[in-house]
């Protein structure tokens, strides 16, 4: 079984479109899906399940879509906090915050405050979050620390990069199982550096429609893989 | 006898030439339809599956390394004749070195043979005006390896037509460790050379203050530019071969919007058709892209 399992939640719009729909009703429609199925993806022995909900791309996107989810965060996350507490679940949002707004804000530092005593499962929301801002907020935070002579600048290596990604708050930072639905086989600058040996998967179903029989095929199908990590086995 | 074999070979010769001649215009055609659709600049190559090759046909490993060898010959023809300028390989892993010592030496040896034959008249570098970069923590190769690496990128500096990247001795975490050293040490350089600012009006010493503290501190093209990788565009499609569908540390930082292929054939028994199916794979996704990219 993987011990993280992370998913690009891509397809609501093309979805939308299919069915002669709005951009938001296709979200509104996936929006519904994503605490379900994480709580299915835990419910069979995974520890962390990651999601990139909101990329640093996606501020380009028009004004109403982006406004549209940003309340729909907001309101999940008040929603499902009894949720995450009846299942134990410590939520941990990673991304930027800086152009988050107020409000969502304040559900976030909630939902964190009320779940951070759990340990045994985590999700992990990527909300203003790209792979390379992680690199480079880490880059700076070491550049930081150098400069204030924390850390010599030879001592970098790979193990303290890790350290400072924002994954640090997790015991499983690097996924061992990426999904990506819609049929697109990019990763969009999700995870860049923790999906390193990641095995890849891209399903041809668009999120809203992506259901537990179709998560199932994903666990058959990693359980099935030969992990060598650059050896031989 | 001896001239019945002779006159045989001659019209098996003739023959083959001419399938040959039939095939190379059968291909220049068909690229020449591709592209008239959108091509990709960059092409990445993960090579997997020479060992499982070898196991396949009956073969001591090494066998597999070279007839993955003459596949990556070929690929690299196609893409060039297609017009793709710039191809990178992932011939070494850093994670490689941790294989049994015997396979590692043997790897080297059959590296350091190809990486001398670059250098000849004959060769695919002269054929295509190929330029040759060697992206890696090349230290960790041996001298021999190293110097060989060195005298084919300094003997093809001056050639632009095409461009081969080979990721030798290479991880993407490790190209990144490098690249955020070397932003680190020379920001800090930047720092102690700028000196100390004075502001004469107080309001503006909040805003320049920001703007000074912004130029201080390390930019996303600060990384970029570091990274040994930056000679050439981020990679529009990768292809990795026998299935695997994982990067195995290879071009993370640069890999964010490449399309990612997997065909199942082993490497040495990669051809045509996969390079053709991955570019029109490119070219349907390339238009939802750019419809995508005008909505945003």
């Amino acid at each position: 079984m993987p011990n993280h399992v992370a998913i690009i939640l891509d397809g609501n719009r093309r979805w939308a479109k299919k069915r002669g729909l709005g951009a938001l009703d296709g979200h509104e429609s996936g929006g519904r899906r994503v605490i379900e199925l994480a709580m299915d993806f835990f419910a069979t022995g995974i520890n962390i399940v990651s999601l990139f909900a909101f990329s640093t791309e996606n501020w380009g996107r028009p004004e109403d879509e982006v406004n549209y989810l940003m309340a729909m965060f907001e309101k999940n996350f008040k929603a499902e906090i009894s949720s995450f507490q009846r299942y134990k679940v410590k939520i941990s949002v990673i991304g930027s915050r800086v152009n988050i707004p107020e409000s969502l804000l304040h559900s976030i530092q909630e939902a964190e405050e009320a779940t951070k005593s759990y340990t045994e499962r985590q999700l992990l929301m990527a909300i203003d979050y790209s792979g390379r801002f992680d690199i480079l907020q880490a880059c700076k935070s070491l550049a930081e620390k150098a400069k204030n002579g924390v850390i010599q600048v030879e001592d970098i290596n790979e193990k303290i990069m890790e350290k400072e990604l924002m994954t640090n708050c997790s015991e499983f930072p690097n996924p061992d199982l990426l999904i990506r639905t819609s049929g697109e086989q990019r990763i969009s600058n999700f995870f860049l550096w923790q999906s390193a040996y990641t095995e890849l998967y891209f399903p041809n179903v668009l999120w809203p429609d992506y259901d537990k029989a179709e998560y199932m095929k994903a666990l058959t199908w990693y359980q099935q893989r030969n992990r060598r990590f650059g050896r031989r086995v | 006898m001896a001239e019945v074999p002779g006159q045989i070979s001659c019209t098996g010769g003739g023959i083959s030439q001419f399938f040959e001649r039939v095939c190379g215009y059968s291909r220049r055609c068909l690229f020449r339809v591709i592209s008239m659709g959108p091509l990709p600049n960059h092409l990445a190559f993960i090579m997997d599956g020479n060992r499982r090759y070898a196991k396949k046909c009956g073969q001591e490993e090494g066998s597999g390394h070279k007839a993955g060898f003459s596949a990556l010959m070929s690929m690299l023809r196609y893409c060039y004749e297609l017009g793709i300028k710039y191809v990178t390989i992932y011939a070494f892993s850093i994670d490689n070195f941790r294989r049994k010592p015997e396979e590692v030496q043997s790897l080297m040896d059959l590296l350091l043979e190809k990486i001398k034959a670059l250098l000849e008249k004959e060769s695919i570098v002269h054929q295509y005006g190929m330029r040759v970069y060697f992206i890696g923590n090349l230290a960790l190769l041996s001298d021999q390896v190293r110097a060989a690496a060195e005298d084919v990128m300094k003997a093809t500096a001056k050639n632009s037509r095409v461009v081969l990247l080979v990721c030798i001795a290479y991880t993407s975490t490790d190209e990144i460790v490098q690249a955020v050293k070397k932003s680190c040490i020379s920001k800090s350089n930047d720092i102690d050379a700028s000196g100390i600012y004075k502001h004469d009006d107080t309001d503006s010493d909040i805003e320049g203050m920001d703007m000074e503290e912004q130029e201080k501190r390390i930019q996303l093209v600060d990384i970029e530019e570091n990274m040994q990788m930056s000679v050439a565009p981020d990679p529009d499609i990768v292809i990795r071969s026998s299935g695997e569908t994982r990067l195995s540390n290879f071009l993370l930082w640069q890999t964010g919007n490449s399309q990612l292929f997997s065909p199942a054939a082993l490497w040495p028994e990669i051809g045509l058709r996969h390079l053709v199916w991955a570019i029109l794979g490119f070219q349907r996704s390339h238009s939802y892209l750019e419809k995508k990219k005008k909505q945003v």
